[in-house]
């Protein structure tokens, strides 16, 4: 039997001692040098990751527009932050599972832009070979678990693939992205449960934006401290600001290091906000424009910037080459996806059991 | 005014259909109430409930939390204590996470009680492909809940449908589920004003033919309707059938026309295996066997979760030149 540990949670990140683990695979465009965390040349690189998920999205928008990528397409435009700042303290090793808002997710992991624009115009080049579309984005070798567009349907897997590290002594950490809207489901609460029962090593990342949908969380929760409500199944949780990318890391990197040390699950709530509709299909009736408006004066890329303006840390010219780099990058994507073949529709049964033609999954 | 009182055929479509039945229902019962996710505020995630809560207020048109065991749960319990539920679940595809409540309260307590208690609920949700949605947004699962004794289940594919099915299953004493087909809520067209009720009980014959039946059910009906223009220009006769209620099965209007035709094709988005249209072929088997010229053909859903990819999701669900190939398949 599991001693239960107290329940707690913390009002502010802690400072923390240790160094950053390696983190950006090599297919990153952004392939970067490593600098310390809380250096000017770690904020550049914070900067430009962030700055690529939005060039990358606001590409997206253009082309849905255009009817080049299908489907429901959810952006994470606002919430950049959470995604770059999280991925700092992962290591190659550990795994991600997310939702169908993850394109953030998937690039700050490390999937190349162009693997997620050929699967979002459903080409076999896709990461998931065009069968799943935005919201199923999948790399089993950067242990990018998917792209689940079930609400919570991927926190009962987070809890196994943590466990599955925990029976092998396997020091890994199963990171766990899911929306405020998600709390409300049965699968959070007993996942909350399996894993602090179990200490298992996951990481749980609620990316708070306020809303579910059309519906706003002091609407869908009666209780709305998610943190509060977290910690009482006995996981360590506190609340972040989402919306700061250098909190994010911080956080990230004083849970990380208590769930490698075997201390159990720590559920961090980030509270964030997305800018654009839930989805490209929304018309975004339920909230004012001055409330998305009060929250694009805390735009994380902004917040960052001006927080390197006024460390002097800004160069004007270089952020100009970052831009055109990003940008040159996301044309390339989008030339790649559309040059990307189709499969054939004899293929179509391919990847339904281990036995299907096609199919490379093995457990 | 209500579009009960409107004289003239009325120009609707699907959705505007469907919200109509809401609306009346809202007004004509007052144990009538409206649960689930965004169903109020939002107006629906694909806008059927469009303007209700402004119209009977937050008691009557209920936002629920992501708690889809929960709300449905607790739709049959109000629904015990004797009010008239109507819960949406956005799709099919969700309903899994209340398929407990649906399965082993809502069908089964009037059974395990030994008839002391009913469940007069009714469970609205989307289903079907065809909009490039993907795996966990595609299925077509209505003919699982077709395999349950206890309630009944409802596919509307019509805009007469649409609007006049509703009331059949709020005066049904058991749980009734109604799958409306995604791709039909922007259907438009004319709901003659003289209709102002419709049999829910049995399966219509939407184009009579005499050279082999097609049976369908919601969102193929209208690619089973464009076969049979096709047909026509090439001589052959078909008729058209639409089963509108999965269970209990109108078997007799099937068997009836087969024994017209002698030929039949059954047409269902659902995978085949264990399908509804397994269950009609076989019944036609067992009944009709005698009157058949042909073997009776199947399209369905290739045996695969539904790709994203377009020309994938189009290769894996029935389409208009499938049922075209397997009526000359049982024809010629
Ligand atoms: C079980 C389930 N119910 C409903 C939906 C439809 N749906 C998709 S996303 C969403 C809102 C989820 O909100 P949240 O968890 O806060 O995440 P966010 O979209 O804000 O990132 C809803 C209702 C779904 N995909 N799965
Ligand atoms: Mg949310």
């Amino acid at each position: 039997m599991s001693v239960a540990r107290p329940s707690r949670t913390r009002k502010t990140p802690a400072p923390s001692k240790s160094g950053r683990k390696p983190t950006s695979s090599k297919d990153e465009a952004s392939a970067r040098p490593p600098s310390a965390h809380g250096t000017a040349g770690h904020r550049k690189d914070l900067l430009q990751a962030m700055l690529r998920v939005r060039r990358f999205e606001e590409r997206c928008v253009e082309l849905y527009s255009a009817a080049k990528i299908r489907g429901f397409v959810h952006l994470y435009i606002g919430e950049e932050a959470v995604a770059v700042g999280v991925n700092e303290y992962l290591t190659p090793d550990d795994a991600v599972v997310s939702t169908y808002r993850e394109h953030g997710h998937a690039l700050a992991r490390g999937i190349p832009a162009e693997a997620v624009m050929a699967e979002m115009y459903g080409r076999t080049t896709g990461c998931s070979g065009g069968r799943g579309g935005s919201m199923h984005l999948f790399d089993a070798a950067r242990r990018f678990y998917g792209g689940n567009a079930i609400v919570a349907g991927g926190l009962p897997l987070a809890a196994g693939l943590a466990l599955a590290d925990r029976m092998r002594g396997q020091e890994r950490v199963t990171c766990c992205f899911f929306g405020d809207g998600a709390f409300a489901e049965g699968e959070f609460h007993e996942t909350a449960n399996l894993a602090a029962l179990g200490q298992l090593p996951v990481l749980f990342i609620c990316e708070n934006n306020l809303y579910a949908m059309g519906t706003a969380l002091e609407r869908h929760e009666a209780q709305t401290d998610l943190a509060m409500r977290s910690a009482s199944y006995g996981m360590i949780a506190w609340a972040v600001d989402g919306m700061d990318v250098e909190a994010v890391e911080q956080a990230t990197r004083k849970a990380v290091e208590g769930i490698r040390a075997g201390t159990g699950p720590d559920l961090l709530e980030m509270r964030t906000y997305r800018f654009r509709a839930h989805s490209m299909y929304d018309p975004d009736r339920y909230r004012h424009k001055a409330e998305v408006e009060r929250w694009k004066e805390r735009d994380p890329i902004l917040l960052l910037a001006e927080r390197m303006r006024d460390n002097g840390e800004l160069d004007d010219k270089e952020l100009a080459r970052t831009e055109r780099r990003i940008g040159r990058e996301v044309d390339h994507a989008v030339e790649a996806a559309e040059q990307g073949p189709q499969e054939p529709v004899d293929h179509l049964l391919h990847h339904v059991t281990g036995s299907s033609a096609g199919t490379v999954g093995r457990p | 005014m209500s579009s009960s009182d409107v004289k003239q055929p009325e120009r609707t479509t699907y959705r505007e259909a469907m919200r109509e039945a809401l609306r009346e229902a809202l007004r004509s019962d007052d144990r009538v109430f409206l649960m689930g996710e965004d169903v109020g505020r939002y107006g629906g995630c694909f806008g059927v409930s469009l303007g209700l809560l402004e119209e009977f207020g937050p008691e009557r048109v209920r936002d629920t939390p992501l708690s889809e065991s929960a709300f449905v749960g607790a739709g049959i319990g109000a629904a015990l204590a004797g009010m008239r539920p109507i819960v949406e679940i956005m799709t099919v595809n969700f309903s899994l996470l209340a398929l407990d409540q649906i399965l082993n309260n809502a069908a089964t307590l009037r059974h395990m009680s030994g008839g002391q208690l009913a469940v007069p609920l009714v469970i609205r949700m989307t289903t079907g492909a065809g909009r490039q949605l993907a795996a966990q947004h595609s299925h077509s699962l209505e003919g699982w809940y077709a395999h349950i004794p206890g309630i009944r289940v409802l596919a509307p594919a019509t805009l007469q449908d649409a609007r006049h099915m509703l009331p059949s299953a709020l005066a049904d004493p058991d749980p009734v589920l109604i799958f409306e087909h995604g791709s039909l809520y922007n259907v438009s067209g004319e709901l003659p004003s003289t209709v102002q009720t419709v049999d829910a009980d049995h399966a219509a014959i939407c184009r009579p033919g005499t050279d082999i039946s097609l049976i369908t059910y919601g969102g193929s009906l209208p690619k089973a309707l464009a076969a049979a223009d096709e047909l026509a220009t090439g001589g052959i006769s078909a008729e058209v059938i639409d089963l509108r209620t999965l269970r209990p099965l109108d078997h007799a209007t099937v068997t009836s026309s087969v024994a017209r035709t002698h030929r039949a094709v059954v047409i269902d988005e659902a995978w085949r295996t264990g399908s509804l249209a397994a269950e009609v072929s076989a019944r036609i088997a067992e009944d009709a066997f005698y009157d058949l010229d042909a073997p009776v053909e199947r399209v369905c859903s290739a045996e695969v979760p539904i790709p994203y990819a377009r020309q994938l999701e189009e290769a894996a669900l029935p389409q208009t030149a499938d049922i075209v190939a397997a009526v000359h398949g049982a024809v010629d």
